[in-house]
């Protein structure tokens, strides 16, 4: 990055920009902000997923009928710098078994399922008294041992960005607080409920990164948020912080997004926030970060917005790591009549669950239980006609529909030099589309069979030699792959036919 | 509780639009512009509408058939009518029945489903069934009335019907009498003969922009399109470029020779210049889809029009300018790509 990049980068905030496209979403967030967080009642099991992000499964550190008290680690991650996965209260593990996990794929993975003695006695806790004084590497070994990772759903362990941001030296911390995607409101809450939590959080995370500036990035809505950081910062004393509001439009707090807003500048794929002197954290991220210096917490419970015309009462619950969701919902009044999916995360970008016994994980910002008027999923598919409006809409300047097109008839390269690389999986082309291709869709599966694709090639240059078993070796892949095509467009089809529509492609 | 649930891929959010919305909003606004016409024209162009739809409909459900596709769907995203409506918005307005019929064969059959349906179609379907009704039809295609205000002989609905239907002049008249060359018809045949424009000028057939009744029609075509921009069916680029290319052009070609062109205006409000600059330059099939790409196709279309209107062998030339300009489109598309974010 040149030193121009980085000096404005370092003005972040003082002027905002505008990203191209996106989308004026109804906010669907009162129906969740009108009551206080409430914590959710300690369920009969909990079971606690052993990848909660990506990467490996952690290795589980206890057995079968051991006790454990409310904080301990039960699991450990063999990659450095990630940390642990701890009880999320006292108890005893009834069993490590495969079950099903809450992640987009509906595969099964494994859990630690505890049993609760209902003491919730928490383990020894050791806050660090002297933060401000003590060395960053030790706040970064903290992070780390507390298991803290991203909450805005990104997931990232936060001592890999500390340490990475410490690499390349930070001048400016954002905390994303612009919860841009409808429905969703934790952060709201949070900001709402513990402003001096997610402040001083944000004092540890610029301590750990030697920041010189913080600025709070929130949507312009938010006033009751604003006045109580305001309050909140002004009661730190902290002249190095900067709340800034940025407009209410999806999806502007999307890190890349954010970052263009505050600072004008484009970050594209390969090229990291830290480059520019910049890190990203989330404003729940913080509040965790706080707890466990300051009190010596590990993460073990967030707040997930519990809401949708699906659920009786809509909420904003803290709940226990493991918790299952359909705890939660009954927390909230149940399902109503008319609850037709289960979504984790928001509309636009989260994944439909099959089953509500899935656990919370720390991904889990929202829990959304959509009515079938909500989705209208039997909207069949037509032809594109090339009307551009995903294009109009697409933050990252995209031409979602060649995009499509490429991936479809398997000309991944193509679409992988049209940018599909730089595609944020935001869905606002997918959205607007009239032809309601699963454009969004497409490009997940397209990233994916594009990294498989490198994947093969790289092998198959270690093999350069063997030509000919590499040719048959290549064929063999390309035929899978394009089984795998045929088996996606099948896929999507079926899932408009169940419902009453067929899908009208017209010859490909 | 254990509930299962149906899954479904992300944005979970209903859609906001459909094909078949995006089509019948281009025919509402479609509709000041037709009224007009049969205000100005009379009631014939009603029966060429619901003629070529008829054909249209009859046609698309054929081909979906002979296609194998799903026929209610594809019938209820209404491109097909509007291709017929602007099919229609060309013809004359007692032109006789087969002309809506061929016309619609050579728009449906050959230049969309043989193309691959809806969303495949290379060049605009209602030009191309025009185009070739223009060649084919010469005689035909140029019986045009004259506004009711100043026409000889009051036609009626059922005198419309009867020429329609039997491609004979309403009975006791004569094709003659009761029609007139098109304001655009007597620029040319006057600079041929070598008269000024102000002569022609003088004629009844011109009003006070453009050709009389003429100007109205185009006023209520823009009004519709600019409806549809603001409601972001049609971009703004396609309208815009075309429309300002024929000012630009036109007043360099008046300043340069008032005697034997037309001023700008008058190119504007006369012929098809307004209805193709909203409604058939921004098919979006048939067109470019990048911004530049579009303000592009625009004025290559207003560019083209003039040329055919100056130099070519008919007297308007939207159609051709709207074909010759769609085999460029892919091109244009090509060297007009957006900068990939980042880049
Ligand atoms: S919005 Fe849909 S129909 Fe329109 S160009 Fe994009 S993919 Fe095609
Ligand atoms: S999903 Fe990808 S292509 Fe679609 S609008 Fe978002 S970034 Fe653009």
């Amino acid at each position: 990055m040149q030193d121009s990049a980085v000096e404005r980068a370092r003005n972040a905030g003082k002027r905002l920009f505008h990203f191209h496209g996106g989308l004026r979403l109804h906010h669907h967030k009162q129906a969740s902000c009108q009551v206080a967080v409430q914590s959710v009642a300690i369920p009969p099991r909990l079971y606690i997923p052993l990848m909660q992000h990506a990467g490996p499964e952690a290795t589980p550190l206890v057995g079968t009928g051991a006790h454990v008290l409310k904080g301990e680690p039960v699991a450990r991650f063999n990659e450095p710098s990630i940390g642990y996965v701890h009880a999320p209260t006292s108890g005893t593990i009834a069993a490590i078994a495969r079950q099903a996990i809450t992640h987009p794929s509906g595969l099964e993975g494994l859990c630690v399922v505890l049993k609760p003695d209902g003491l919730d006695r928490w383990t020894r806790l050791q806050p660090m008294e002297h933060w401000q004084s003590a060395d960053p590497e030790l706040i970064r070994q903290r992070l780390c041992e507390s298991g803290i990772v991203g909450l805005g759903g990104a997931v990232f362990p936060t001592s890999r960005k500390v340490e990475e941001a410490r690499n390349f030296g930070i001048h400016t911390l954002i905390l994303n607080g612009a919860e841009c995607e409808p429905y969703i409101s934790c952060d709201e809450m949070l900001m709402r409920e513990q402003p001096d939590k997610v402040v001083l959080g944000a004092l540890i995370l610029q301590k750990a990164v030697a920041a010189e500036q913080v600025i709070i990035a929130i949507e312009d809505q938010m006033e009751e948020v604003f006045s109580a950081l305001q309050a909140a910062i002004s009661n730190a004393d902290c002249t190095h912080m900067r709340l800034v509001k940025v407009r209410t439009i999806y999806p502007e707090g999307g890190e890349k997004q954010l970052i263009q807003v505050l600072t004008g500048l484009e970050i594209p794929a390969g090229c990291r926030p830290p480059e520019l002197g910049l890190l990203c954290q989330n404003v729940a991220t913080a509040a965790a970060v706080a707890e466990a210096v300051t009190e010596g917490k590990p993460l073990v419970q967030r707040i997930v917005t519990v809401t949708g015309n699906g659920v009786k009462r809509p909420h904003n619950l803290l709940a226990l790591i493991g918790t299952p969701i359909s705890t939660l919902v009954d927390a909230c009044g149940g399902y109503t009549h008319d609850a037709a999916r289960l979504v984790l995360g928001g509309p636009l970008m989260g994944y439909a669950l099959a089953s509500d016994q899935n656990p919370v994980i720390k991904a889990a910002n929202c829990i959304l239980v959509l009515s079938n008027r909500d989705i209208q999923s039997d909207q069949a598919e037509m032809p594109c006609i090339r009307c551009g409006e995903c294009a109009r809409v697409c933050p990252a300047l995209l031409l979602p529909q060649t995009l499509n097109w490429q991936i479809r008839n398997d000309l991944l390269d193509d679409a992988s030099d049209s940018g599909l690389g730089e595609c944020i999986e935001c869905g606002c082309c997918d959205y607007v589309c009239p032809s309601h291709i699963p454009l969004a869709e497409w490009f997940r599966f397209g990233k994916s069979e594009h990294q498989l694709l490198a994947m093969e090639r790289s092998q198959s240059n270690l093999a350069r030699d063997r030509y000919l078993a590499r040719e048959a070796r290549l064929e063999q892949l390309k035929q899978d792959r394009e089984r795998r095509l045929g088996e996606k467009k099948q896929a999507l089809r079926d899932r408009t036919s169940v419902t009453g529509g067929t899908m009208g492609q017209g010859p490909a | 509780m254990n509930r299962k649930f149906t899954t479904g891929a992300a944005p979970h959010l209903p859609p906001i639009s459909t094909v078949g919305e995006v089509m019948r909003q281009v025919l509402y606004a479609l509709c000041p512009g037709v009224i007009a016409y049969t205000w100005f024209f009379g009631t014939g162009i009603l029966l060429q509408i619901l003629l070529a739809t008829g054909f249209a409909l009859l046609f698309e459900t054929l081909m979906l058939k002979l296609r194998q596709q799903p026929v209610a769907l594809f019938l209820n995203d209404w491109s097909a009518v509007v291709t017929a409506v602007l099919f229609a918005l060309c013809l004359p307005p007692l032109a006789p029945w087969w002309i809506a019929c061929v016309g619609m064969f050579f728009a449906i059959v050959m230049a969309k489903h043989l193309y691959g349906g809806l969303g495949h179609n290379v060049f605009n379907p209602a030009m191309v069934g025009y185009a070739v009704v223009l060649i084919s039809f010469p005689q035909a295609m140029t019986q045009w009335l004259p506004p009711i205000s100043i026409a000889p002989t009051d036609i009626g609905f059922l005198d419309g019907l009867w020429a329609i239907l039997s491609g004979q002049p309403p009975a006791g008249m004569t094709w003659d009498a009761i029609t007139r060359a098109t304001p655009l018809d007597t620029i040319r045949t006057s600079v041929a003969s070598g008269q000024t424009i102000a002569e022609a000028r003088q004629l009844q057939t011109f009003g006070d922009l453009g050709g009389r009744g003429w100007e109205w029609i185009a006023n209520g075509f823009a009004a519709g399109g600019i409806w549809l921009m603001w409601r972001r069916v049609i971009s703004w680029q396609v309208p815009t470029a075309m429309i300002g290319s024929v000012i630009v052009l036109g007043l360099a070609g008046y300043l340069l020779d008032p005697g034997s062109n037309p001023s700008p205006l008058e190119h504007v409000f006369s012929g098809a210049i307004v209805l193709g600059a909203f409604f058939i330059a921004t098919d979006p099939v048939s067109g470019c889809t990048s911004p530049r790409g579009r303000l592009i196709f625009g004025a290559g279309v207003g560019i083209l029009t003039l040329m055919i209107r100056r130099w070519g062998a008919y007297p308007d030339g939207v159609a051709f300018a709207v074909l010759v300009m769609n085999m460029a489109a892919p091109l244009i598309d090509r060297y007009t790509r957006p900068r990939i974010y980042g880049g």
